[in-house]
């Protein structure tokens, strides 16, 4: 029995915009199930009091002024708009969100 | 004939001084490029890069001093950014990209001389450990064209070993630089995180993501550091570099070094701890105090690093929606079809695995248990090593603990293709700084890799301790 079900499978791949097709979701479940009953092994470790690490160099609250950088990069809109697989009049296109 | 694979140093100076001109090496590198492109390393030339050459040559000319690299050529891994050509991340859903500003790395290369000739191969977004994960083919092994170079900086690791450029730059978020260095038999740097600035580099897991060189001694391997780190308003987690520039040269009292125990026991390849031994071997008879040290919480590395990253791999990937940049299923109708399909199609398995997992420890209920547990297990790491740095300058042990294995036999076993990460996970997990060099090879001649370690923003001294072992095992051991 997988540590992972079918439905859980279809379930994260929902969550992670991921369509997915019954075959996939079935084969993914055994590789997924494996890789959780692995790293499981932590569940046995004793962490009482042991503070979760959040950043490994001690670095904190790195400010800057909110100002836009001095053109570093020398980057325009339309260098930027290039890579959109859709555009129109300077604006990302988007499909329709409501039927 | 244009030998490209002499010390960087030595070429730089051979440029600025008018024996050798950028183009000949670029020349030379493209002309090899060519001859072995049956390994696959290489995914796209830089059409601009005889271009940069004749640049550099005619400001020589001119009496300029063009720096460090001068028209020394290098290949960068398909995840930096760079202007001209495209950055797939040798991934299907990055594939018509053309990144529209360059990252830092690439860019303080540059201004030190240094010409890209191309992008390399990888595991599609680092994810991988053989290259076989590349969206476009895999690499082969520079040693055994049958055999995997390793992951995920595969292209850039055969690269150097087949001569095809001087260096190469790469990224390493549990491995991926050192890992491909001890299967190809080259160098391989991964600096402290935050020494190098990660701005323009595809993100794979943020809070371990690393930008180091891949060479042919720890000799170019400090030079390509000293150019590329120091801090970056670009990237808010770059830290100070040290003021003192990256070489080979620093001295100290008689530091111990550490045996790591926990890197020689189960799962271990047997001629691989044979080469780990016979290399501490020559270090104590030239002298040098090796001692075996345990670090407990090594064992735990791995399921602790397969929880934090396919998280932060989770959210990352998330940016790749078919609407921005990057590839767009032309059958989608709606907008939510428009993700739905985009990334069914534009994702390859191991990077839709680790989506799913990564969705699944954040998702609700089970974000403590996973998530939140793994981060205090990886509190316990930093611990363990904090300690061992105590009483010894710098760790060592194997760099992975196998060595190249046939193209094909884990590809569909992904459990068993982590464990090719089981050395390496835990410095990532650290911060800390490590360098593979080669030690020795097999019976069937396939390289085997040392990794020593540091501790955070020890470079001078691990690249020292680095270029001594170099030295000592430069005549191979055979396992």
């Amino acid at each position: 029995m997988s540590k992972i079900t079918i439905d859980e499978v279809k379930r994260i791949a929902a969550l992670s915009r991921i369509a997915i097709t019954e075959a996939e979701a079935s084969a993914m479940a055994v590789e997924l199930g494996g890789i959780v009953e692995f790293v499981e092994q932590l569940q046995k470790v004793d962490t009482t009091g042991v503070e979760p690490t959040s950043q490994v160099t001690g670095l904190e609250d790195v400010w800057r002024p909110d100002v836009i950088r001095a053109k570093a990069d020398n980057i325009s809109q339309l260098d930027l708009l290039r890579n959109a697989p859709q555009q129109q009049d300077g604006y990302v296109k988007v499909r329709r969100v409501m039927q | 004939m244009i030998d490209v694979t002499r010390p960087i140093a030595e070429l730089a100076r051979a440029v600025q001084s008018g024996e050798l001109t950028a183009r000949q090496l670029v020349e030379a590198c493209l002309a090899a490029i060519e001859t072995k492109s049956s390994y696959h390393a290489v995914l796209e030339l830089n059409a601009a890069a005889l271009g940069q050459a004749d640049a550099v040559d005619t400001r020589i000319v001119a009496g300029e001093s063009v720096g460090v690299l001068a028209g020394v050529p290098f290949i960068a891994k398909d995840n930096f950014l760079t202007l001209g050509g495209h950055t797939t991340a040798a991934s299907h859903i990055l594939k018509p990209f053309e990144a529209p500003y360059q990252s830092t790395a690439i860019a303080k290369l540059e201004a030190a001389g240094a010409i890209m000739v191309a992008k390399a191969n990888m595991d599609a977004f680092g994810h991988g450990s053989s290259t076989e994960n590349s969206d476009f083919g895999p690499t082969k092994n520079p040693v055994d064209p049958t055999m995997v170079p390793g992951g995920s900086s595969g292209g850039p690791a055969a690269a150097v070993a087949l001569g095809l450029c001087s260096f190469a730059v790469a990224t390493d978020t549990g491995g991926s630089i050192r890992q491909p260095a001890s299967f190809s038999g080259v160098v391989g740097l991964k600096p402290t995180y935050g020494l190098v600035s990660r701005y323009g580099v595809v993100a794979m897991a943020s809070s371990t993501d690393t930008i180091g060189p891949l060479t042919r001694s720890v000799a170019d391997a400090a030079l390509v550091l000293d150019v590329m780190s120091g801090q970056d308003p670009a990237d808010a987690t770059t830290i100070e570099r040290q003021a003192e520039p990256y070489t080979t040269t620093w001295r100290s009292g008689k530091a111990k070094i550490g045996l790591i125990k926990e890197y020689l026991g189960e799962g271990i390849d047997p001629e691989v701890k044979a080469a780990t031994l016979a290399a501490v071997a020559r270090f104590r008879a030239a002298g040098l105090d090796v001692e075996e040290v345990s670090l407990p919480s090594l064992d735990l590395a791995l399921a602790c690093y397969y929880i934090i990253v396919p998280a932060e791999i989770s959210s990352n990937l998330s940016r790749y929606d078919g609407i921005k940049y990057g590839y767009s299923a032309p059958e989608a109708k709606t907008l939510a079809e428009t993700y739905d399909l985009t990334r069914s199609q534009g994702f390859g398995a191991e990077a839709k695995r680790r989506i799913l997992i990564g969705t699944y420890v954040l998702s609700s209920g089970y974000y403590d248990a996973y998530y939140k547990k793994a981060q205090a297990v990886r509190t316990l790491l930093i611990q363990d090593f904090t300690k061992a740095f105590e009483t010894y300058g710098v760790l060592i042990g194997p760099t992975s603990p196998i060595t190249a294995f046939p193209l094909g036999q884990k590809a569909h076993d992904p459990l068993a293709m982590y464990l090719a990460d089981l050395c390496t996970v835990a410095v990532s997990l650290v911060g800390a700084p490590a360098i593979s060099i080669p030690s020795g090879h097999t019976k069937a001649g396939l390289p085997i890799g040392l990794q020593l370690i540091a501790a955070q923003q020890d470079e001078r001294r691990l690249l020292a301790a680095a270029d001594a072992a170099e030295a000592l095992l430069q005549d191979r051991v055979v396992a």
